[in-house]
C-alpha cells in the first residue's frame, strides 16, 4: 500500500458549478439486511467524495439513493439545501457513470453524449457543439462516430463520463467506473477523472472498493461498513489516523502487536508508540501497526538494534518484491508481523533469515487484545 | 524399419497431423451434404408434388398452366372464387391487427416487468407459454362463449379473430422478445437514460426498443406466420381467413386450392425472407460488435389444423 498521492490533497478548484450534498439519516433495508443504517454525510461543493468499503457495505445503495435510482425507507437527500428525496431520477440533474458499460449500443459516441442534452431540448447545433466539447474534454473527439461495440472498455467509460458531464450536472456520480478495466487503464483513467473533475469544478461522489483508487483521487474519503459511515476525512488522515478498528484494518495493511499501555503510549517488545484517539482502554491491548512503521534490520548489520533494548527478534517467513519496495512477513514471538522497506534494503532477506525489528514512533490505534484477525 | 521410424520422427508433428485433419474435414463435409440433401428432399418433395398436381392436364396426360393463369388473373379469380379474395383480405387484416395488438400488449409489459417487477417474470412466462399447451380445439371451446359477446358488441367480422390470435401468438412472441431483452442490459441502460433526464416513455421508445429491434421483428414474423397458417379457430368460430377459404375451395376445385396453398406458402416465405434480409442489413448499417441482437427467424406459415 503506497501512501496517497500528493494531488489528492489538492482542494477542488474554486467551487466551480458544484452543489452541496447532504445525506441525512438514510435507512434502506432489503428484508433483514440493512444496506443503509442511518447514513449521514456532507459533501462540500466542488469536492470529490469517495465512498470506500467492502462489498455489501451500502456504498452503491447510498450513491443510487442520491441519484434517485433507489428509494430510501427513511432519511433525506438534500442538494444545495433542497430536499430531493422524492424527486425522480430524471429530474435531479445528476450525471452518472456506471460500473457496467452503459453506452446506448444503437447510438454513436457523439449521439450518446448528446442524449442528455436532447432530453433537455437543447437545439441541434448547440447539442452537437456541447457534445463535441465534452468528447474533447475526455480526449475522444476523434471517435465521435464510433459505436460502443467499436470502442475499448476504457474508451466506453470515457464516453460515459463525457455523457454525464455534457449535461453540466449538479453532482457527478461514479459507481465503480473503473472496476471492469485493466490495471494500467484504471490508473490512467482515475487520474483523468480527477483532472476533469477539478477542471469542471463539479461536486463528485465516487464509489469504489479499491482503497488505492480512493486515496488517490479523493478530497474526502468516507469509509463505510454495514450501512454506516465509519470515518469521513481526508485520505491522509484516514490512512494515518484511522478513527475505528474497521478503518485501520480495511484501509491499508496492518499487523497486530501485543502491547501494554503506559502513560498514553503502547509499549511493545519492539518499542513504544503513541496511541491514536479512539484507542481501546485497558492495561493490555493490541496495536495495529502499518508495514512501513516496522523497521527491519538483518542480524549483524551496523543498524541492528540488537542490544539497544528497543528491538525484537524475528525470522523472515516470506519476502515479496514489489518493484521499488519489498514486503517482508516476519515470524516473531508475538505472531506474524508485516514490514515494508525499500527493495534495495531487502536484498538477502530470504525465508529463514534472522532479523531484528522495531516500531517507528508513528501513532497507532490500539484494539482489545486477541479480537478478530489482522 | 528403424530408418522409417527415424524418418517419421524427423517430420514435425504438425505436418504429421495435416492429412488426418484433411480427412476429417472431408468426412464432415460429406456428412453435411447428406443431411442437407435428406432434409431438402423432405421439404421439397411435397412442394414438387403440389406443382405436379396443379400442372396436370385434365386429360391426365401432359402439362398445363391453366390453374396458375387463373390464379394470376385477380379479376377473374374474384369473379370465380369470391370467398378466396375475402379470405385473403381478412388474413391481411388479421396479420396487421394481431401483430399490432401483440406488440402493444407484450413489449411494454415485458420491459416494465424486467425493470420494475422482476418477481413477476416467472408467472408472466407461465401465462404467456400456456396457450402452447392448450389444444386449439379446447381453446375454441373456451373462446366460443367469449366470441358470442364479441359478436354482440363488435359484429361477426373476421378481424375480431385478432383477439384470439393475439393469445395464440403469445408463446412464440414472448420467447423471441425475452431472448432480445436478455441480450441487453436493460436495467443499466434505462438507469443511464433516466439519470440523463429521460422519462419512462422515452426510456422504452428511445433506448430499449431500438436495442431489441431484431427481437421485435422476430416476434412479428412468428406472429405473421402463425396467423397466415391458422385454420381451426377461424373455421370453428365461423369466421373466414385464407386457410378457411382454401379449405372451402378444395371441396369445389382441388387444383386451384392446392395452387393457392402453394402460392401462399411461397409468398409468405418470400415475405419473411425479405424482412429477414432487411433486418440483417439494418443491423449491418448500425453498430457491429457489442450488439447482441438475436437472429431474425425466417419461418414459414404453420397451420393449426394439424394440432
Amino acid at each position: 500500500m503506497s501512501t496517497p498521492a500528493v494531488s489528492a490533497a489538492v482542494p477542488a478548484a474554486g467551487g466551480g458549478s458544484g452543489s452541496a450534498v447532504r445525506l441525512e439519516d438514510l435507512h434502506r433495508s432489503y428484508g433483514d439486511v440493512h444496506a443503509l443504517d442511518g447514513l449521514t454525510l456532507d459533501v462540500e461543493p466542488g469536492s470529490m467524495l469517495v465512498l470506500l468499503g467492502p462489498s455489501g457495505c451500502g456504498k452503491t445503495t447510498a450513491l443510487r439513493a442520491l441519484a434517485g435510482l433507489e428509494d430510501v425507507d427513511r432519511g433525506r437527500v438534500l442538494v444545495d439545501g433542497r430536499d430531493v428525496t422524492d424527486m425522480p431520477a430524471s429530474k435531479r440533474d445528476m450525471g452518472m457513470v456506471f460500473q457496467a458499460y452503459s453506452l446506448f449500443p444503437h447510438l454513436s459516441a457523439l449521439e450518446n453524449v448528446a442524449f442528455g442534452l436532447r432530453m433537455r431540448r437543447v437545439g441541434t447545433a448547440e447539442r452537437r457543439r456541447r457534445a463535441g466539447e465534452a468528447l474533447e474534454l475526455v480526449g475522444l473527439s476523434g471517435l465521435a462516430d464510433r459505436y460502443a461495440g467499436q470502442m475499448s472498455g476504457g474508451q466506453q467509460q470515457r464516453v460515459a463520463l463525457a455523457r454525464a458531464l455534457a449535461i453540466r450536472p449538479r453532482v457527478l456520480l461514479l459507481d465503480e467506473p473503473l472496476s471492469a478495466l485493466d490495471a494500467r487503464v484504471r490508473t490512467q483513467l482515475r487520474e483523468e477523472i480527477r483532472r476533469i473533475q477539478l477542471e469542471v469544478g463539479t461536486t463528485a461522489v465516487f464509489v469504489t472498493h479499491d482503497q488505492e483508487e480512493a486515496l488517490a483521487v479523493a478530497d474526502q474519503v468516507g469509509v463505510m461498513s454495514a450501512g454506516r459511515l465509519e470515518q469521513l476525512a481526508a485520505p491522509q488522515e484516514v490512512y494515518d489516523r484511522p478513527a475505528t478498528r474497521f478503518v485501520a484494518e480495511f484501509v491499508g495493511l496492518s499487523s497486530r502487536v501485543p502491547a501494554t499501555v503506559r502513560d498514553g503510549r503502547a509499549v511493545t517488545a519492539a518499542g513504544e508508540v503513541p496511541l491514536l484517539p479512539g484507542s481501546a482502554d485497558g492495561p493490555r491491548v493490541d496495536v495495529l501497526v502499518r508495514p512501513e512503521s516496522v523497521v527491519v534490520t538483518p542480524d549483524g548489520s551496523p543498524g541492528s538494534p540488537e542490544g539497544a533494548g528497543t528491538g525484537a527478534r524475528g525470522r523472515v517467513v516470506h519476502a515479496s518484491f514489489l518493484g521499488a519496495l519489498a514486503r517482508v512477513r516476519l515470524a516473531t514471538d508475538d505472531g506474524e508481523v508485516l514490514a515494508q522497506l525499500p527493495a534495495v534494503d531487502a536484498v538477502g532477506l530470504g525465508p529463514g533469515t534472522a532479523v531484528s525489528w522495531r516500531l517507528a514512533a508513528t501513532a497507532a490505534l490500539a484494539v482489545p487484545p486477541g479480537e478478530g484477525t489482522s | 524399419m528403424a530408418e522409417l521410424t527415424a524418418l517419421r520422427s524427423q517430420v514435425p508433428p504438425a505436418q504429421r497431423r495435416a492429412p488426418l485433419a484433411r480427412r476429417r474435414r472431408r468426412r464432415q463435409a460429406l456428412q453435411r451434404w447428406v443431411v442437407v440433401t435428406v432434409l431438402g428432399i423432405f421439404f421439397l418433395l411435397p412442394l414438387y408434388a403440389m406443382v405436379e398436381f396443379t400442372t396436370r392436364a385434365p386429360s391426365g396426360s401432359g402439362r398445363t398452366l391453366d390453374v396458375w393463369r387463373t390464379l394470376a388473373d385477380v379479376r377473374s379469380l374474384a369473379d370465380q372464387y369470391p370467398d378466396l379474395l375475402d379470405g385473403l383480405v381478412a388474413s391481411a387484416e388479421l396479420v396487421l391487427l394481431t401483430v399490432a395488438l401483440m406488440l402493444v400488449l407484450l413489449v411494454p409489459t415485458m420491459i416494465w416487468v424486467r425493470l420494475r417487477l422482476p418477481w413477476l417474470r416467472r408467472p408472466m412466462e407461465f401465462v404467456c407459454l400456456l396457450p402452447l399447451t392448450v389444444p386449439a380445439i379446447v381453446l375454441v371451446v373456451g373462446l366460443a362463449p367469449v366470441y358470442a359477446w364479441v359478436a354482440y358488441f363488435l359484429g361477426p367480422a373476421s378481424w375480431t379473430l385478432c383477439f384470439a390470435y393475439a393469445i395464440l401468438v403469445l408463446p412464440f412472441a414472448y420467447r423471441a422478445l425475452d431472448a432480445g431483452l436478455q441480450a441487453v442490459d436493460v436495467r443499466t441502460l434505462s438507469e443511464a437514460a433516466r439519470s440523463l433526464g429521460a422519462g419512462w416513455g422515452t426510456v422504452i421508445t428511445r433506448v430499449v426498443l431500438p436495442n431489441i429491434r431484431s427481437a421485435v421483428l422476430s416476434a412479428s414474423f412468428l406472429s405473421v406466420a402463425l396467423v397466415l397458417g391458422e385454420f381451426t379457430v377461424a373455421n370453428l368460430l365461423s369466421r373466414t381467413n385464407v386457410q378457411v377459404a382454401i379449405n372451402l375451395l378444395g371441396k369445389r376445385d382441388p387444383s386451384i386450392s392446392v395452387a393457392v396453398s402453394l402460392a401462399a406458402l411461397l409468398i409468405a416465405f418470400a415475405l419473411l425472407l425479405v424482412l429477414s434480409l432487411a433486418g440483417i442489413r439494418r443491423r449491418r448499417r448500425g453498430p457491429r460488435a457489442g450488439r447482441t441482437d438475436e437472429p431474425v427467424l425466417a419461418v414459414t406459415p404453420v397451420s393449426l389444423e394439424e394440432t
